[in-house]
């Protein structure tokens, strides 16, 4: 199962310049976060956080844990994952709502 | 027994005498030493968290004060609490047997991370021993479930305790990442999904379960100790917080983890009744699929721990309803085990009768469990004895049993030595009555509205308490008659034939104990994992 069928690599899978970016786009989403705290959102408040937050997740898992490049298999697993934390978040929320 | 072919025929030495010394232990990469390793650091555990609870019942044993403060009560219970949850049963029957048969009964040579699996054991042993330091330095008196505010405000120390669960926490994911990785890359090739053992079925279900809920209950543990210790307001009401996440956070882990103890129990015993019906498996596909079912809704029913916490009303309907529901996969195995055993030619050795223990017990838990999740009984239940009757039916009376259950049946292969029989069937007797005396009188107490984690009470509720201290006596004593059979046994116990009871999984056709590969050779696929050579088919 291991290695066969599939390319071997000898350089890096992505360049160092797509990390960078990666990191960029956390920072600036992380103050997006942050800002957006601020205004009065009511409802769709933690919403907007979880989205942004979700985001992210996406970029660390896409590239820093390189699934874009791994075989489809991984991405469905952490698919089921996430969602999974979905449920467990509106199920959660099933109760803030209506309290 | 010493005419059956001598243990091993083959040339490899046995993993057990393949590299001698402590160190050679402490360093091993071997998942069979490793599952050995785990069920010596685990039985001193269990044996002084049963014992506090003795104590502890010996205080209840007449109303008033006996021996015990009520500082000293709540303590002793909180200690038993989280010793028996996070150092016993939840790691329990994954990291010892789990560990030792899983790579063998799928034809493989180890898991598939080996190093990560000792780094398992050694945060097991981490947490066990702040868990020790903390009992040492003044225990907790939360309760296990450590909820606020009452974990941010007490006095006693509760950062050790959390601290202990927390790593204990990455022990358990780092576990079950392990089975399922092994599971998807290290099958034989030859065996197909839906010819892997049902043992093997249920460690994968729940290794999933660990890996997604695990670091929930980790997330919650840390966020208690922001607000205790950096003032984070996150669960204190008077600064915008709220308690009641507190007890969401904590249950989206805590109840999927009790599906992390009972998957794995409920996957031995379908290994265990087929062996000893000798007969196939009944509604294989079944028992698969009621597994993955049992995984997937049971992390979706917490919020029945929390009809009382202030939930909004349609939550608590919906959280009732899923926990009907839940009960449906596991009814559909029970109906399987008997099915398998209808007709079949049932041999009563020693894990045949801890496993029929369990479908009983486990059913009074399991219908008790129904009567808790209607809403409306539930508020007069919430925190009583009937509670803690309910929970160790289900946890002791399900997994712990089965626990003992795959002690006798997996121990000849582990060690090599056979126990005696007489005494095991005397200590699952005394355990057995011992069971029933000390938890269904709690079933009448807390009906009657005996209150949980209380260290007295009035006089009416004498006679319940007097049976069950008497009860955990017994209790007690099997468990030392139980696990000294099984440990003389080490010392004097004859040599284990290859296959004492029988068996059609794959550890049944390798060498007692198995080489440090586990197989000479390649594994035997021949036969399919309940496919007994003199099975007799019943039309
Ligand atoms: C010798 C065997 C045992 C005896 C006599 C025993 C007895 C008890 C009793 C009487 C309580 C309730 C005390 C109270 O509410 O005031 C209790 C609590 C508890 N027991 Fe056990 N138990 C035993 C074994 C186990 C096992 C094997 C487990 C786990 C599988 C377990 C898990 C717990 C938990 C989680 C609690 C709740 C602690 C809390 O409220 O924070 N016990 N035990």
């Amino acid at each position: 199962m291991q290695t066969e069928g599939k390319p071997q690599f000898d350089h890096a899978l992505v360049p160092y310049g797509v990390y960078f970016k990666v990191w960029g786009a956390l920072v600036l989403l992380t103050v997006l976060t942050v800002s957006v705290s601020y205004l009065d959102m009511k409802h769709v408040r933690v919403l907007t956080a979880l989205l942004i937050a979700t985001f992210k997740g996406s970029l660390v898992v896409l590239y820093f844990m390189h699934i874009r490049f791994e075989e489809r298999m991984y991405a469905y697993m952490i698919m089921v994952v996430l969602a999974t934390y979905a449920i467990f978040i509106g199920l959660t929320f099933v109760d803030y709502w209506y309290r | 027994m010493s005419s059956q072919p001598a243990a091993s025929p083959m040339s490899l030495p046995n993993y057990l005498e393949a590299r001698p010394g402590i160190l050679s232990w402490l360093t091993t990469t071997d998942h069979k030493r490793i599952g050995v390793l785990y069920l010596a650091s685990m039985m001193p555990f269990f044996l002084v968290a049963a014992s506090f609870a003795v104590m502890f019942r010996l205080e209840l044993f007449s109303p008033g004060q006996q021996f015990l403060t009520n500082d000293q009560y709540n303590r002793l219970l909180t200690v038993h609490g989280v010793v028996m949850i996070f150092l016993f049963i939840i790691p329990g029957i994954p990291a010892v047997f789990g560990n030792f048969f899983l790579p063998i009964m799928i034809g493989a040579e180890d898991v598939s991370f080996p190093r990560i699996n000792l780094m398992s054991w050694y945060c097991y042993v981490s947490g066990a021993v702040l868990a020790l330091i903390s009992v040492a330095v003044g225990p907790p008196d939360t309760g296990w479930t450590f909820y606020v505010p009452y974990s941010v405000k007490t006095h006693p120390n509760v950062l050790l305790p959390m601290a202990a669960a927390f790593i204990l926490g990455w022990s358990s994911i780092l576990t079950g990442l392990n089975f399922v990785a092994t599971v998807h890359r290290l099958r034989a090739k030859a065996m197909g999904w839906f010819e892997m053992p049902l043992f093997v079925w249920s460690l994968y279900a729940t290794g999933w379960v660990q890996i997604v809920a695990t670091p929930v209950v980790g997330i919650t543990l840390v966020m208690v100790l922001l607000e205790r210790f950096l003032g984070i307001p996150i669960f204190d009401p008077a600064r915008g917080g709220d308690p009641v996440l507190y007890q969401h956070m904590f249950w989206i882990y805590s109840h999927p983890a009790v599906y992390i103890m009972v998957l794995p129990a409920m996957g031995v015993v379908s290994e265990i009744i087929p062996t000893f019906s000798r007969k196939k498996i009944f509604g294989y596909r079944y028992i698969v699929f009621s597994s993955i079912a049992i995984a997937a809704i049971g992390s979706l029913v917490w919020g029945h721990h929390m009809f009382t916490s202030g939930m909004a009303d349609v939550a608590r309907i919906v959280f009732s309803f899923l926990t009907f529901f839940v009960a449906v996969p596991s009814a559909v195995k029970v109906f399987n085990w008997l099915a398998t055993m209808y007709k079949g030619s049932v041999w009563l050795a020693p894990p045949m009768v801890w496993a029929l223990m369990f479908i009983l017990l486990f059913s009074i838990g399991g219908l008790t469990g129904l009567i808790n999740a209607s809403l409306s009984l539930d508020v007069h239940l919430h925190d009583t004895a009937w509670v803690v009757s309910h929970f160790h039916f289900t946890m002791f009376g399900g997994t712990g049993v089965i626990f003992f259950a795959a002690l006798h049946y997996w121990w000849p292969k582990v060690f090599g030595k056979m126990y005696n029989n007489t005494i095991a069937y005397l200590a699952a007797g005394i355990f057995f009555f011992g069971f029933l005396a000390t938890y269904l009188p709690l079933f009448f107490a807390g009906a009657r509205g005996m209150p949980r984690r209380y260290a007295d009470y009035l006089p009416e509720y004498e006679i319940y308490h007097k049976i069950s201290t008497i009860g955990s006596w017994f209790l007690f004593a099997s468990l030392l008659l139980l696990l000294g059979n099984l440990v003389y046994s080490l010392f004097k116990g004859k040599r284990a034939p290859i296959s004492p009871w029988g068996g059609a999984t794959l550890e049944w056709r390798t060498a007692t104990p198995p080489p440090t590969l586990n197989f000479d050779g390649e594994p035997d696929l021949s036969r399919g994992a309940y496919e007994y050579p003199e099975q007799v088919d019943h039309d």
